[in-house]
């Protein structure tokens, strides 16, 4: 590269990434410090630095029990939307042709692009008791059933799968589409049947897509706080809603900023972890 | 047969279940009832009083500019990042590249809740300035993303053509790379405009009380016990999203064709 291309790339970098340093760089470095002191140092206010946060955040049996809470209710959401996914994207990328197809996608991933907070609302409206679903299964049903999900830890999964299934069957089918179809019919010449084909050359094939939707549903879902407030009631308390309440009720920045670091620390080691399929899944 | 049958089946249920929700509660704004009392009587009411209801009106229409301005920077700086990483290779480039991702891979709990401390220490506060800057952030990578995927099918000879019939670099970008990313760049526009419309997170630590943008104000008012109105603002707002994604389909082509 020549000197004056170096600068115009420079130039055409540098916005962005000035951006991106300041609204989020800077930020998360804030909250790093922040975790470290006594008090907010606005103001007037006396502080000093101090690794109390941490050792509350992380000796307090409630808080611990809240981490759990939040991680089986973002590994339960992602079983689910593996398992109602991967048929989906596969149903969509491999037996569905041409024109109808395209449409079909668009309808499965638009919910996606629509706002999630109403529509974690619009599950509030079917499953309230005495709502549309108690009224739609009791039309059907021989007995009167009390269903009363509302509110419960399953009502918390369900509008959270419904958030985030198009994620997965969007990932899944990139990677499912990318897969040769000469290589299936080669197996099927061989003789293998379809179970078998799933199993060690799809699914084999497939698996980058999944482990990146994967990624992608549990990492907001365990820092998830809006969905738990509205679907879960009083037992929707999760560590994502403690971090909102400890910055918007309690105003307790510094044990916030201290949780939330506990929180983005647990989401990176996930994330380590999971980087050798991503990567695959990048190329 | 069999197969096709039990597949359109299935994805018949999957998309019941992403749509019937939906489907119910647009349902329900055009209920008279404010407790979604059954049977169903059919009233405009709820959009009536949506209509008189200033509070909302104006959360709406600060929604609606905020967007407008995050899609307008953040499709700029994406553009123009994008055109220098898709250009040119140099040392450094795949950190650059990944430093563009943490926007999406920390959870937005943890993104919004270190900008109000960060801009409240340096006196930008919470309001309006405060939640632009979070949303560019936080949309520039959908950007990138999609302009980066349309330049993948530039045929780099195009390019040298231009050159060697005498163009500047200038002008090759402005007449040759330009129109082709066009598609991609008026999609990924589409998307920073979604992602800022439907934010709500971090427009949720950084909104002003009373300043609110409309996803924090309908936050607000289901925890204060919901109204139908809420319903029909909610509808509203899906219908719109909707049809800004199928606009944005068609220019980013995502099914693929076959």
């Amino acid at each position: 590269m020549t000197g004056t291309e170096r600068l115009r790339t420079l130039g055409l970098l540098a916005p962005a990434y000035v951006w991106l340093t300041v609204a989020v760089f800077l930020p998360l470095s804030a909250m790093a410090f922040f975790s470290l002191l006594t008090d907010v140092s606005f103001g007037d206010r006396d502080w000093s630095f101090t690794l109390a946060n941490y050792t509350q955040a992380l000796t307090n049996p409630t808080y611990a029990i809240l981490l759990w809470k939040s991680l089986r209710l973002a590994f339960w959401v992602t079983v689910w939307c593996v398992i109602l996914g991967f048929p989906c994207a596969y149903i969509l990328a491999r037996m569905i042709k041409g024109r109808s197809r395209e449409a079909l996608f668009l309808l499965v991933i638009l919910p996606f692009w629509s706002n999630a907070l109403v529509r974690v609302f619009s599950w509030a409206i079917v499953l309230r008791g005495n709502g549309v679903l108690d009224r739609a299964v009791n039309a059907v049903s021989p007995w009167e059933v009390k269903l009363n999900l509302m509110f419960s830890e399953t009502a918390m999964v369900i509008g959270l799968v419904h958030s985030y299934l198009p994620y997965v069957i969007l990932t899944t089918y990139l990677s499912l589409q990318a897969i040769d179809d000469t290589v299936i019919e080669a197996a099927r010449s061989l003789g293998a049947r379809f179970p078998r084909i799933l199993w060690r050359l799809i699914l084999p094939l497939a698996m980058p897509g999944l482990i990146a939707g994967a990624v992608l549903v549990f990492v907001p879902v365990v820092g998830s706080f809006m969905e738990p407030r509205l679907l879960g009631g009083r037992v929707g308390t999760t560590y994502g809603t403690l971090i909102e309440d400890q910055f918007v009720a309690v105003f307790n920045w510094p044990l916030g900023a201290a949780l939330s670091f506990i929180l983005l620390a647990v989401v990176l080691l996930i994330l380590a972890a999971a980087s050798p399929a991503l990567r695959r899944a990048a190329t | 047969m069999i197969r096709h049958a039990l597949a359109r089946a299935y994805l018949g249920l999957i998309l019941i279940f992403l749509y019937a929700p939906i489907a119910v509660m647009a349902v329900m704004s055009f209920n008279a009832s404010e407790f979604y009392a059954l049977p169903f009587r059919f009233s405009t009411e709820w959009y009536e009083r949506l209509f008189t209801n200033d509070e909302i009106l104006a959360a709406a229409w600060r929604s609606v500019w905020i967007a407008l301005v995050v899609a307008g920077v953040a499709t700029v700086l994406g553009t123009m990042a994008t055109l220098a990483l898709w250009r040119h290779d140099f040392p450094g480039k795949r950190v650059l590249q990944a430093l563009l991702f943490p926007p999406i891979a920390v959870p937005w709990l943890i993104t919004g809740t270190a900008m109000l401390i960060f801009f409240f220490g340096v006196g930008i506060g919470r309001g309006t300035p405060a939640v632009i800057i979070g949303h560019v952030a936080l949309a520039l990578p959908y950007v990138i993303v999609t302009v980066f995927a349309r330049m993948q099918s530039f045929d780099r000879a195009l390019e040298e053509a231009a050159r060697s019939l005498g163009a500047r670099p200038l002008t090759v970008a402005r007449k040759v790379i330009l129109p082709h990313a066009a598609p991609g760049i008026i999609a990924g526009s589409l998307f920073a405009f979604a992602v800022s419309f439907d934010q709500f997170v971090v427009s949720y630590f950084l909104a002003e009380p009373g300043d609110s943008t409309l996803p924090v104000l309908i936050y607000s008012a289901i925890r204060k016990g919901f109204t139908p109105e809420i319903n029909a603002v909610s509808t509203i707002i899906i219908a719109v999203s909707m049809a800004v994604m199928v606009l944005a389909a068609r220019y980013a082509k995502f099914g693929g064709t076959r």
